[in-house]
């Protein structure tokens, strides 16, 4: 469908709003294909279109939300009268609204590619055959590709309320991604890779394949270190990762909710001064851009710490309006959820040095290429940072042996004013931050 | 939820331009939830979602669509999109007369949660935020969840598979933030059974918000946990997740068929100490992860993963199953209609041992003591896992004595399999939790006893 269907829609629940009542519909809609092969043959072709509506209702200044996973006629009616009468049950709160139209344009970003409704079934087949063959061809010592996968979407939402936002958009995504397996001896290693864009001619078989026999193959022979205090440089991926975490902790919301480290220290140096971190939605090279927010907001450029020092937070109109100040255009959700905040497409200012160069000016340290259990192992409340590991040593500035099961540890504070360097090769990637390689110092990483 | 005459038709339907088999899973899923934060109900959210999801199988191939649109054309239209997934075959298969697999349930709904007053469920908040703060000065936040879902799915296969199942699922959830000079500390409680509203006849909100808000003020105190490999002691209950990562989905068929798992061509020897058994099994009545059918239709089963030690079996779904000439051992799981099934995990637990707890800790010189388990992840194939340890204290000639700060603990699951060294006699199991596989979430249960690891390496900042 459409985004001007959805926004028909939208409109037509929100014509529904009675006297006093505040209501805003959220409807989106998606087409999806994904192909998984192994071994050749397809393992698994899927394609599937999903849609669903969320409502929002605030009436005697209490809230209520419910979604459905449909857009059928009779369900639309029935959604908006349950959460109506769910706004029954909350608290009444004074700064409760809907977002209201604050005259911020909207960039003009180009998300909808139509080249890829014209890709046949069988080209995205291929794309995902040819990557299994590259990453099995990459290396003798790759003995299989758990996955290679291709996907693609074609999605488009539509936002409107009685307080006059009307916003619709539409846009086109596609990746490929492969696990491999890596063996030698009784020893098996792993690695992953993947390209995305906005249609399918656009993606790079080559660098998915490059990377997932690299990450894999270089593992090989890994062993667990001592204990020791070392200078980490994290790989692209890493830092997205580590900088997603960051952005969490400047939500308003977090702050507001007494949830973030960073509450009460506006103006203040929070971090080394080759910091500078912007959330940018409309920047066109991020893939998670956008032009309007959660609530139907123009997006905008936020400058969340310059030069080491803490710029500002990040507002949904909620949390702007508490605060006493304005949304930031930082409302993110899907239909079945009420807007949180968020960071859309937060990125480090890169530096001047290439990766190469970073690792060559590092005496004792560590390439992390890989972090697991960033989930559990970090509080963003306390800033305790503890995460699995793995990597390659790098002695006297160059990478040396592989090393597995570590941990590296410090706390989210410290690592910001431990950044010795950020480098050159900042790269996009499919989540809502980018990648940069980044130096940080003074890290625990335990090992035996 | 749908005809069954209805269903043949869109068997037959999926199977016209052949194909070696089809199913047809129908689902019809409402949920609701009410979240406290800051001291305010913030909202009641409701959701509904219906819909099917049909796969064809040819070969090693499966084509697969859904729908949300349940009508006789809606779902004859997915069936033809997950036949030419399929990419046709030669042949046609005949739909067998479809046959009712008569599964009980092993959990016993009282009291269905969309028959319950909003406000009751309200209510249930404003007393955990009471008791919370009422826990001590320095809890500054405090936020609590409740959530219900009712989850009816039907299954029919080509086999002449017909099943049903209607799943109803209670939990609620309260997190507390501590505040000192030290900084901030969290803490976190949660339960849920497969069972209604009834679930808060044997919990107290007030208990559990207790207990969350004592995890964070213990933490206000706790030292940089340690650095390095130690021994470690995990209390009942809160160990569960370590061999759900550690040994658990390194046992699933899909990823050892892969050569994806360090577990592969295992079956037969000696895994783990002689005292250790773990089972997979999804009659546990009352537990997070049971159900009378998976999402094949296959009737929810016990399954002895490692007996005394050795590895028995491995875990199988239809697919993986019918490839090997044996049956599925009921762990084929989806997270919803739009997804498709894999080997999933159910409730994973490992058996009661002979030590008492108390002669593990003072069996212990210098160590861990973790008493309870954030999230954790594993890499299948090295059988590196990683887990958090959001509640642990040190372990100082054999007793313990001061908590330390969170942190993750990493290991290596047949390592660590091997490594158990002491299991005690005072099983239970641990809190609901939601496992992630290939971007499917779905609900799990595990459980332990008390046990010492010899070795896992604490990820620290202490040297």
């Amino acid at each position: 469908m459409n985004p001007e269907e959805l926004l028909e829609i939208a409109e037509r629940i929100v014509g529904w709003g009675r006297d006093g009542e505040q209501v805003e519909a959220v409807v989106g809609h998606s087409q999806e294909t994904d192909v998984r092969v192994y071994n050749a043959e397809i393992e698994s072709l899927s394609v599937a279109e999903s849609q669903g509506v969320g409502v929002r209702v605030i009436a005697n200044g209490r809230q209520g939300f419910a979604h459905a996973g449909t857009l059928d006629p009779d369900v639309l009616a029935e959604t908006l009268a349950e959460a109506r009468d769910n706004a029954v049950f909350g608290s009444p709160d004074e700064f409760f609204g809907l977002a209201e139209p604050d005259g911020v344009a909207k960039a003009e970003l180009d998300l909808y590619n139509p080249a890829l409704m014209d890709v046949s079934t069988e080209l995205k087949i291929d794309l995902a055959l040819e990557l299994e063959q590259a990453v099995r061809a990459g290396d003798p010592r790759i003995v299989g590709v758990e996955s290679a996968d291709y996907g693609d979407a074609v999605s488009a939402d539509a936002i409107a309320t009685t307080s006059g936002i009307r916003s619709a958009g539409r846009e086109t995504s596609c990746y490929l991604s492969a696990y491999s397996l890596a063996s030698e001896g009784d020893e098996t290693q792993t690695g992953f890779g993947f390209s995305v864009a906005r249609e399918p001619s656009a993606l790079d078989v080559g660098v998915a394949a490059t990377d997932a026999v690299e990450r894999a193959t270089r593992m090989l022979g890994a062993t667990q270190p001592p204990t020791e205090r070392v200078t980490v440089v994290l790989d692209p991926y890493v830092t997205a990762q580590f900088l997603s975490i960051i952005g969490g902790t400047l939500s308003g919301e977090a702050v507001l909710k007494g949830r973030s480290l960073f509450a009460d220290r506006l103006g203040e140096k929070v971090a080394a001064q080759t910091v500078t971190l912007v959330d940018d939605p409309t920047n066109p090279e991020a893939f998670t851009a956008s032009d309007a927010d959660g609530e139907g907001l123009a997006t905008r450029r936020n400058l969340l710490v310059d030069s080491g020092q803490l710029g500002c937070f990040l507002h949904n109109s909620y949390t702007g309006r508490r605060s006493g100040g304005a949304s930031t255009g930082s409302a993110v959700r899907g239909y079945a959820s009420t807007p949180g905040v968020g960071c859309q497409a937060l990125a480090l200012t890169p530096g001047t040095q290439s990766p190469q160069e970073l690792i060559a000016g590092v005496q004792n340290g560590v390439l992390v290429q890989g972090v697991a259990g960033l989930h559990s192992g970090v509080n963003p409340v306390s800033g305790d940072f503890s995460t699995g590991a793995e990597g390659l040593r790098i002695r006297n500035g160059e990478l040396a042996e592989p090393i597995r099961e570590i941990t590296i540890a410090s706390t989210l504070q410290r690592m910001l004013l431990d950044v010795q360097a950020v480098g050159s090769d900042l790269t996009w990637l499919p989540m809502s931050s980018a990648g940069v390689t980044l130096v940080v110092a003074e890290v625990t990483m335990s090992g035996t | 939820m749908i005809d069954e005459s209805v269903v043949t038709e869109t068997l037959a339907e999926a199977l016209k331009t052949g194909g070696d088999f089809a199913e047809v899973f129908v689902e019809d899923r409402q949920s609701s939830s009410a979240v406290l934060d800051d001291g305010k109900v913030e909202e009641l959210s409701s959701g509904r979602t219906r819909g099917a999801g049909i796969r064809v199988v040819v070969g090693d191939t499966t084509g697969f669509a859904h729908t949300s649109d349940l009508s006789p054309s809606g779902l004859a239209r997915a069936a033809r999109a997950a036949a030419a997934g399929a990419r046709g075959g030669s042949g046609t298969t005949n739909v067998v007369g479809l046959r009712q697999v008569q599964a009980a349930s092993p959990n016993k709904v009282g009291v269905l949660p969309e028959t319950v007053a909003k406000g009751t469920k309200v209510d249930l908040l404003n007393r955990a935020d009471d008791a919370a703060r009422a826990a001590g000065a320095a809890i500054t936040q405090v936020s609590a969840s409740y959530a219900d879902g009712r989850r009816r799915i039907l299954v029919a296969n080509s086999d002449g598979l017909l099943a049903s199942d209607d799943q109803v699922r209670t939990r609620f959830a309260v997190s507390c933030v501590a505040t000192a000079d030290t900084g901030m500390q969290t803490g976190y409680e949660s339960v849920g059974r497969p069972i209604g509203f009834e679930l808060f006849e044997e919990y107290e909100v007030d208990a559990l918000a207790q207990t969350a808000a004592n995890r964070a003020l213990t933490k206000l105190a706790a030292r940089p946990a340690p650095s390095g490999a130690m021994p470690v002691v995990i209390g009942p209950g809160g160990g569960g997740v370590l061999f759900h990562e550690a040994c658990g989905h390194g046992l699933e068929a899909d990823l050892v068929a892969k050569q994806a798992s360090v577990f592969r061509n295992r079956v037969g020897d000696q895994v783990a100490h002689s005292e250790v058994t773990l089972v997979d099994d999804g009659t546990m009545a009352r537990e997070w992860g049971a159900f009378a059918i998976d999402d094949e239709g296959r009737p929810a089963q016990r399954n002895v993963l490692i007996q005394d030690g050795i590895l028995t079996d491995y875990m199988w779904d239809l697919l993986r199953a019918r490839k090997e000439g044996r049956h599925s051992s009921g762990n084929g799981r989806r997270q919803s209609y739009r997804h498709l099934p894999m080997v999933r995990m159910t409730n994973t637990y490992l058996a009661n041992g002979s030590n008492t707890p108390a002669d593990i800790i003072a069996g212990t010189d210098k160590g861990v003591y973790v008493a309870h388990l954030g999230g954790g992840q594993v890499n299948t194939a090295t059988g590196d896992f990683v887990f958090g340890m959001t509640e642990a204290y040190l372990i100082e000639n054999g007793q313990i004595t001061e908590p330390i700060r969170e942190g993750n603990l990493i290991g290596n699951g047949p390592e660590v399999l091997m490594g158990i060294e002491a299991l005690g006699n005072d099983f239970a199991m641990g809190s609901p939790g939601t496992c992630g596989k290939d971007g499917q979430g779905v609900p799990v249960g595990d459980g332990t006893p008390t046990l010492r690891v010899a070795a896992m390496t604490i990820g620290g900042t202490a040297a």
